[in-house]
């Protein structure tokens, strides 16, 4: 598993977050000495004289038009089409909660209805370049439907780890692929640790989260260079994104700055970035409540089961992203996510999972306090589809009423205006 | 899948210590080693006796557990418990797992 493959040009290596120790761009993702977390290290001036915005917007209308900003080889990518999804203009949301230009990034609609795409196309695109054919996964169901259809596509197989008590509708939107799916007794944290175990036996399993994580995680920047790109080449003021394990927000954030980097924006971006979480899994909203860097892992009680990491693998790093940025972390109940979804679907059209309840509702939090303020542009990213966590709110969406198929009962049932 | 108490009583005192391919230079490749000790921070300790290098691999300079280090007993995080004064009773087994990946 030690091919040194084409890949993208432009990466120098993988360095170590904490001490900047080099390492080779191969499937690792923990420094020896440290054990900081690996991260791919980039020639940015190579990057700044291959990319243009004209060359990204003659792209792909997928992830892989910034693939000069991607860490693997873009001729010929495992790509069911992840990203370059809508963002929506979301005026009646944004009147509802006392805001001015607000966004919606709507990440619902990717191939398997989730962010998770963008980093699962990215993973395993590397992980076939260095000669891989099993991809794995430890996952809260999002993941794992990525890592099923993406692997079949590119004809791997696949090994994923869920915790037993996921929503059904993530267990059969990922055995459907067809790959083994191992659900484990215990929490996403169980299942995580486990995972970690498993890929120090198994080295010839590309665990897209854990020994390829720092390519997987470069996946996310995307979100931030699709924003920029739809809103023209600007950047939001202030951006709210849902915290699992933090590497989604670290990355938005990342991905902003990159885009200076490489000479794509003119001015510096100064984007604070927001984060949320479920109060029932909020490890990283608590630090920053309490003003510490410390992250205390939590046992997740919470109906946001995407979310539901109670050991954050970036936590401290989002911690650092939001407080460098002038952001800010939220925390909501279970009921207050469920009126988040319903508030999205009722105003914008969209229809999110828990997560996206999370995010709303945090917004929605964060505006009522201004901490989020109606002068900034501001962009809430929506991850996943509604429909895979349809039980969240099966108890408060049915029919208007149920009639007999006659006018009478029609005219009796439902009160028509005009 | 291994699993916990299949192959328990050692010993007096021994516990089963998985160690993660990081840190396998110091053990010889070995990714289980037996170790000694009534406490998380007694274990450790006995590892670095055995197998030296083990303690500034796994401590900083403070003798606090590094940031990204995380240990098991019987699969349950010690922050949960009582961190390296958490009881280890002899079969059980103790997980050093480095920078928990995931999300």
């Amino acid at each position: 598993m030690t091919t040194t493959a084409p890949g993208a040009s432009t990466v120098i290596g993988l360095c170590c977050r904490e001490c900047a120790r080099p390492y080779p761009p191969e499937a690792l993702h923990v420094c020896e000495y440290c054990f900081g977390p690996l991260e791919v290290a980039y020639d940015y001036e190579a990057i700044a004289a291959a990319t243009s915005r004209e060359k990204i917007s003659a792209g792909p209308t997928t992830i892989w038009r910034y693939a000069d900003l991607l860490p693997a080889d873009a001729s010929d990518p495992v790509n069911l089409g992840a990203g370059f999804t809508p963002l929506v203009r979301a005026h009646r949301l944004a009147a509802e909660l006392g805001l001015g230009e607000l966004w919606v990034k709507n990440d619902t609609l990717n191939p398997t209805g989730s962010f998770k795409d963008r980093v699962v196309s990215v993973a395993l695109t590397k992980a076939r370049e260095l000669g891989f054919k099993v991809g794995a996964c430890a996952s809260t169901g999002n993941l794992a439907n990525s890592v099923g259809a993406h692997a079949a596509h590119a004809g791997m197989e696949s090994i994923v780890f869920i915790p037993h008590d996921l929503e059904e509708a993530k267990v059969v939107t990922t055995a459907v692929y067809g790959g083994k799916l191992v659900a484990v007794e215990g929490n996403y944290d169980d299942v995580n640790r486990l995972c970690a175990e498993l890929a120090s036996e198994h080295p010839t399993w590309a665990f897209v989260n854990v020994n390829v994580r720092p390519y997987y995680s470069e996946g996310s920047k995307t979100l931030a260079f699709e924003v920029a790109e739809q809103l023209g080449w600007r950047v939001p003021d202030h951006v709210v994104v849902p915290i699992a394990s933090g590497s989604q927000l670290t990355k938005v954030h990342k991905g902003f700055d990159e885009l200076y980097k490489v000479g794509l924006l003119d001015e510096e971006p100064h984007v604070r970035v927001s984060g949320a979480q479920a109060a029932g899994c909020s490890p990283v909203a608590t630090a920053f409540a309490e003003g510490t860097d410390h992250v205390r892992p939590q046992k997740p009680c919470t109906i946001a089961k995407s979310l539901a990491i109670g050991n954050p693998a970036d936590g401290w790093y989002a911690l650092d992203s939001v407080r460098s940025t002038g952001g800010a972390v939220g925390s909501v109940t279970d009921d207050e996510i469920v009126e988040g979804i319903r508030l999205l679907a009722r105003t914008e059209g969209i229809f999110a999972e828990t997560a996206g309840g999370v995010t709303i509702a945090t917004l929605a939090k964060l505006a009522a306090e201004g901490v989020v303020r109606p002068d900034e542009r501001v962009v809430a990213y929506v991850t996943g589809h509604g429909l895979k966590t349809i039980d969240a709110v099966s108890r408060q969406c049915g029919p208007t009423a149920t009639i007999a198929p006659t006018m009478e009962a029609f005219n009796q049932a439902i009160e028509v205006q005009t | 899948m291994s699993n916990e108490g299949n192959d328990g009583n050692d010993g007096n005192g021994t516990v089963k210590v998985r160690i993660p391919t990081q840190l396998r230079s110091l053990t010889g490749g070995a990714g289980e080693v037996p170790a000694e000790g009534s406490t998380v921070g007694d274990v450790l300790a006995s590892l670095e006796a055995a197998h030296p290098g083990f303690g500034a691999r796994l401590f900083d300079e403070a003798g606090k557990l590094r940031r990204f280090v995380n240990v098991f007993v019987a699969d349950e995080d010690v922050r949960f418990l009582n961190g390296l004064d958490t009881p280890v009773q002899a079969g059980q087994t103790l997980s050093i797992v480095p920078a928990v990946a995931g999300g």
